[in-house]
């Protein structure tokens, strides 16, 4: 059994800008992958080039044990792509942008109506599936584009920042709809600007620099890699605060700190989930009255700042995207 | 499998109700594939109205200036009159314009994300050029159609007969295609919209220096070396003498077998020349 994504030293340079510098990765079939990193972090070149749509400049890349420079068509076969570096035809309605790209998958007539009409279905889009996608509001546009890229029941979905641009709502519906389709078995490799993303529908995550792979792992391993556990409490009165403080410094890791002005406190605490309990129970004890106290994992946020030592910068939500459609 | 989601309405089937599993998609054949890429681009166009009347109203503007403003005062062209002697050259300039219309067409797909949802998929490349192609050689058909039923309305009419107009007709579809190439090329080359519409300014000069809507004799004769070998002169000449047989003889330096055998040459040069660069251009963007 061959890795899904295999990339050995892979290149791509695009005038100044090394966009894949030496990119070593593989990645086993079975999982929602999400590609995590900051704008022109060379997250949409990789997926390009996984697309067979960009050659590398150096080095090689394996998709499903093929080679996307020599056997590129074998990979098309497996691939469906949406997301920014995808789009379908305004002027023609959902339904015929969905056949279209059923008949160029290698459908019959017949097939090709059969399954744009389960598509419209299956995103929802079946009520304005005889409209010019012209008339499409973004969130309707971005279904249609996952649906097109469905039509050929993909073995690989290629998500290229599928949700920038994205009102919440719209957000969240593809979400699920990206989560179902992982469940329903499909291999998907999404990427992301979006930390809360890649948490919310990747088992594993690579975070992505410079077109260098800088950390990679499970959501869990990479917030355990960027410090532990900690618990948090907020006591209701100011005097409960100090003999707090101390209960956590003599359960927790290191010096708890401390903040009056909230009065809230927190300290360390590696193998959190454990050490809770206990401390409840000493707040009990003492009859410190607790307003809530909370085990916290560190976010992807402090987790990318810990590995590349700057924050992430995205854009505002909606640029992107609205450069994209105008 | 099916799966039922929280969403009312979205379910997700796994299996698409075939065989279970993924499926290995065969890819449509070149000529399916062309005709579906062909038909995506003819139905953008008759479905975009004001590019339809706009393209058509400018057309219909450039002929009546020609006709009865500067018609009027170009008198060199002998017994034939000047509106049998224009429309054969602006019917021909037209394929230029519409050429343009190829040229930001391919570069809107290509900044659009269309082209790139269409090279991953399972298709030969050679077939969403040949597809783009054949639609715009379609849309060419039509606006030459159009065209010329303005030059009958403003009094153009032929006097060679049926089968030499038709041929005629034939020679200016060949040419266009060929020009599509490119236009086609041209369009990648420059990437966006607005560029393309930039670099297609190239047909004005085309154009305007050539026998198209006046004799080439009456320029200087620096500019005639230009005019006279270049290829719009040929095909204007030789859809002329193919319109109005004798009467345009006088006008043309050469027979209508030497002109014809240029224009053909120079069509299928253009394609030779500008086909494969086109694709390698579109392999490589």
């Amino acid at each position: 059994m061959h890795a899904l994504i295999e990339a050995q030293g892979l290149s791509k340079r695009f005038g100044k800008v090394q966009a894949l510098d030496a990119l070593d990765l593989t990645i086993p079939s079975g999982q929602v992958v999400a590609f995590l990193g900051p704008n022109g972090a060379g997250k949409s070149t990789f997926i390009r080039t996984v697309a067979t749509l960009l050659r590398p400049d150096s080095g090689s890349l394996r998709v499903d044990g093929h080679d996307v420079v020599s056997e590129a068509m074998s990979i098309r076969r497996l691939i469906g792509l949406a997301g920014q570096s995808a789009a379908v035809e305004e002027m023609m309605t959902g339904r015929e942008n969905l056949a279209m790209v059923a008949r160029l998958y290698g459908q019959s007539r017949r097939m090709a109506r059969t399954n744009a009409a389960r598509i419209l279905e299956l995103v929802d889009l079946t009520g304005v599936g005889d409209r010019n996608v012209k008339t499409y509001s973004g969130g309707m546009r971005r279904r249609l584009d996952l649906g097109a890229s469905l039509v050929g029941t993909p073995r690989l979905l290629l998500l290229d920042e599928p949700t920038t641009g994205l009102d919440p709502g719209s957000r969240i519906e593809l979400w699920d709809a990206i989560r179902d389709l992982g469940n329903a078995g499909t291999d998907i490799l999404l990427t992301t600007q979006y930390l809360d993303e890649a948490d919310h529908l990747a088992a594993y995550i690579v975070i992505i620099d410079e077109g260098r792979v800088i950390a990679q792992g499970t959501p869990g391993e990479l917030k355990s890699r960027a410090g532990s556990d900690r618990i948090e409490l907020h006591t209701r009165e100011l005097s409960g605060l100090t003999r707090a403080v101390e209960i956590l410094a003599a359960l927790g890791t290191g010096a708890p700190s401390c903040d009056p002005a909230t009065r809230r406190c927190s300290v360390a605490a590696p193998g959190g989930a454990q050490l809770l309990p206990a401390v409840v129970r000493a707040l009990d004890d003492a009859r410190i009255a607790v307003e809530d106290i909370t085990l916290r994992r560190p976010t992807l946020d402090e987790v990318f700042l810990a590995l590349t030592g700057h924050a992430t910068h995205p854009p505002a939500r909606n640029d992107t995207f609205e450069e994209h459609v105008a | 499998m099916t799966i039922e989601t929280d969403h009312p309405g979205v379910m997700i089937s796994a299996t698409s109700g075939m065989e279970p599993g993924p499926a290995i998609n065969a890819g449509a054949s070149f000529l399916v594939a062309s005709y579906e890429v062909a038909e995506r681009t003819v139905k953008k166009f008759v479905r975009s109205p004001q590019l339809i009347v706009a393209g058509t109203a400018q057309g219909a503007l450039f002929l009546l200036i020609f006709r009865y403003v500067f018609g009027g005062s170009i008198g060199h062209t002998g017994s034939l009159s000047y509106v049998d002697y224009f429309i054969p050259g602006f019917v021909v300039t037209s394929v230029l314009f519409s050429g343009m219309g190829a040229a930001t067409g391919i570069a809107e797909d290509l900044q659009g994300g269309l082209f790139d949802r269409l090279r991953s998929l399972p298709i030969r490349l050679m077939s969403i050029i040949t597809g783009r192609v054949a639609a715009d050689t379609s849309l060419l058909v039509w606006s030459l159609a159009v065209t010329i039923f303005f030059g009958v309305l403003v009094g153009f009419r032929t006097q060679n007969g049926p089968a030499a107009a038709a041929a005629a007709f034939g020679l200016c579809v060949l040419y266009g295609f060929a020009f599509c190439w490119l236009f086609i090329g041209l369009g990648l080359v420059a990437g966006s919209p607005q560029a393309a519409q930039g670099i297609s300014f190239l047909v004005f000069p085309l154009s305007f220096v050539s026998s198209a809507y006046v004799p080439v004799s009456t320029m200087p004769g620096w500019m005639q070396a230009f005019a006279n070998h270049q290829p719009l002169t040929y095909m204007a000449d030789t859809v002329r003498l193919l319109t109005e047989g004798d009467a345009a003889n006088h006008l043309v330096d050469q027979s209508l077998r030497g002109s014809l055998v240029a224009s053909l040459l120079w069509s299928a040069g253009i394609f030779i020349v500008f086909a494969p660069l086109t694709v390698w251009k579109l392999r490589r963007s």
